[in-house]
């Protein structure tokens, strides 16, 4: 069950979508999904699942993991669906039970919907797919580095996300052994009504939190120990730099951006 | 009958992605009633991964698992109850204390089994006795304790359930030397007393060769072999050649035979090698024995 929690799984690759600027690629990332909300035709939105797609393809990370990062939010999609369905009640009717109603609309809004977050969430897949976690909080941090006129604590905050992310697999592991630990000490952690879950929980919670501040103080020991002091006057082994590729893939970007906007004219005249 | 059977058991971490690994592969393996086993291996050949498929806390990805004969993973319901016949001590077990009071901790194992206060309370006391904790400790909070009294309160968490067959992921690894000849002594004790099965597993071949009656030889994910001591150790080329040592006294005994002296090459403890060069040298003409 844990295992399926691909959120910060970096695969490490030499293609060109990883090579990209990590600043350029939050950029295209947001431009992706300005794209999607501007698509209001299904060949709006075809445009865009081309554009990810390809990118996708480009990156060399199995589509089998492209799949993985679906699965987790499965439930939403059909929630979605379903409320599309069941409550657009204008338009063609299709369908009639009792009380049930469905339409045309119903349905095509319900799909357009489910495409859209598809969309979304196999383009940020495979942003943190490409993008190593140090990567990626340098890149906010950079991106919003500007901010530190106004004293937002920009690099602070980088940080603290660099960290979070560096100790979510962690995390993972060692609740998956703490609670190897105490089913075999035959604590029940399956079966039951709630309460009695609630409560079976108490034995994974109570050392993992423990466990948690052992290594919040070993680690701000170490950093102390190699004297970190904020983000005052550091500077970094890696520069982040722009080169050609960086300004093509913005380019070929803009290219499907108009290309969006394009699609739907058709849709509309057709 | 044999307490533990395994046949053709498999088990690959990750299948299916490309981080996939085979840490247990084909491992045909029969543990008889009473033993006690030690598991050694280097670093990463699956020792920790083939112990957790004993009690059903990882499924083979293929083979089976015989417990007193009963194939794991054919009743689901049934896991629970294996697992009260299966105890399992994981590497750094302090981790996993969670309780007020190290009383409480102890009693989460006997209490989960759906015993009576009062059996309970005679279980947690010669739990903690076989382990070495004093009465005194029970109130206190298991997060106040030294890291070795830790450890002895999450064995005796597991040793209060009393499991048929008792397993120890090297249960002494980060302990001072004397904490863990007294751990190890202790868990022999118990061995001893209770007759039951324990399985032990260790990277220290001194260790392994003072206390047990079996060794399970792991490399690379397989069985290497599972022997007596006497013949595991007897294949000290073959172990060096896969990184792992044979105690210190057998490889001063083969060196010596090497040298010509005509000594026995069956010594692995550090006492019997004393007694049969003592007998040797005509100082002490009583009976050795290891
Ligand atoms: N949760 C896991 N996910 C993926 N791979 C794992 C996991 N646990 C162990 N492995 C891999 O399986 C192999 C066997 O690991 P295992 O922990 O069984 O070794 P071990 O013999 O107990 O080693 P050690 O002596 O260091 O404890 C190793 O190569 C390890 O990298
Ligand atoms: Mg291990």
């Amino acid at each position: 069950m844990l295992k399926d929690i691909t959120i910060g799984q970096y695969f490490p690759g030499k293609s060109l979508v990883h090579r990209l600027d990590p600043r350029v690629k939050i950029i295209l990332i947001v431009a992706f999904i300005v794209m999607l909300f501007i698509a209001d035709s299904f060949f709006g939105l075809g445009v865009g699942m081309v554009f990810v797609l390809g990118a996708f393809l480009i990156s060399g990370i199995p589509f089998k993991m492209m799949l993985k990062s679906l699965k987790p939010i499965m439930p939403l999609l059909i929630f979605t669906g379903l409320l599309n369905i069941l409550f657009i009640r204008t338009g063609e009717v299709i369908w009639k039970w009792k009380f049930i109603v469905i339409t045309e609309l119903g349905v095509t809004t319900a799909l357009f919907m489910v495409i859209r977050i598809v969309a979304l969430i196999i383009g940020s897949s495979l942003l943190t797919y490409t993008t190593s976690p140090i990567q990626l909080t340098d890149a906010i941090e950079r991106l919003f580095s500007p901010l530190k006129v106004i004293k937002v604590p920009v690099h602070e905050l980088a940080m603290m996300m660099t960290i979070a992310l560096r100790f979510i697999p962690t995390l993972i592991e060692e609740t998956d052994k703490i609670m190897s630990a105490q089913k075999a000490r035959g604590a029940d952690l399956e079966t039951g009504s709630v309460i009695q879950r609630a409560k079976a929980l108490i034995p994974i919670f109570v050392p993992l939190i423990v466990s948690s501040f052992r290594r919040a103080e070993e680690l701000a020991l170490a950093m102390e120990c190699r004297c970190y002091h904020g983000g005052e006057g550091r500077t970094r082994l890696k520069q982040l730099k722009t080169s050609f590729r960086d300004y093509a893939a913005l380019a070929v970007t803009a290219v499907f951006i108009a290309g969006v906007v394009f699609a739907d004219k058709i849709d509309f005249i057709i | 009958m044999s307490v533990i059977k395994t046949e053709g058991l498999t088990y690959v971490y990750g299948e299916g992605t490309p981080f996939c690994k085979t840490a247990v592969d084909n491992v045909d393996l029969e543990i008889e009633e009473g033993e006690f086993v030690g598991v050694i291996g280097h670093t990463g050949s699956g020792k920790s991964t083939l112990i957790q498929h004993f009690n059903g806390l990882l499924k083979p990805t293929s083979g089976k698992v015989y417990i007193d004969g009963e194939e794991l993973w054919k009743d689901k319901s049934r896991l629970r109850d294996i697992r009260f016949k299966v105890g399992l001590v994981f590497q750094y077990p302090e981790y996993q204390l969670f309780e007020e009071t190290v009383y409480k901790d102890i009693a989460f194992g006997p209490k989960n089994m759906g015993l009576s206060d009062e059996d309970t309370d005679k279980r947690i006391r010669e739990a903690a006795r076989m382990v070495g904790l004093k009465e005194e400790i029970f109130e206190k909070s298991p997060f106040e304790l030294s890291g070795g009294q830790k450890r002895r309160v999450a064995i005796a968490g597991v040793m209060a359930m009393e499991p048929k067959v008792l397993i120890l992921d090297e249960p002494a690894s980060g302990l001072d030397p004397k904490g863990r000849d007294a751990i190890l002594a202790q868990i022999r004790e118990y061995h001893q007393e209770k007759k039951n099965t324990v399985m032990l597993v260790s990277h220290s071949m001194e260790d392994i060769a003072k206390h047990t009656t079996k060794i399970l030889v792991m490399n690379k994910a397989k069985v290497f072999c599972y022997d007596t001591p006497v013949n595991v150790f007897h294949r000290a080329e073959e172990l060096q050649q896969m990184g792992l040592s044979v105690p210190q006294i057998t490889r001063v005994f083969n060196r010596l035979k090497a040298a010509g002296v005509p000594v026995n090459d069956d010594v692995y403890t550090v006492k019997y090698a004393k007694d049969l060069i003592l007998s040797m040298l005509g100082k002490d003409n009583k009976k050795v024995e290891r």
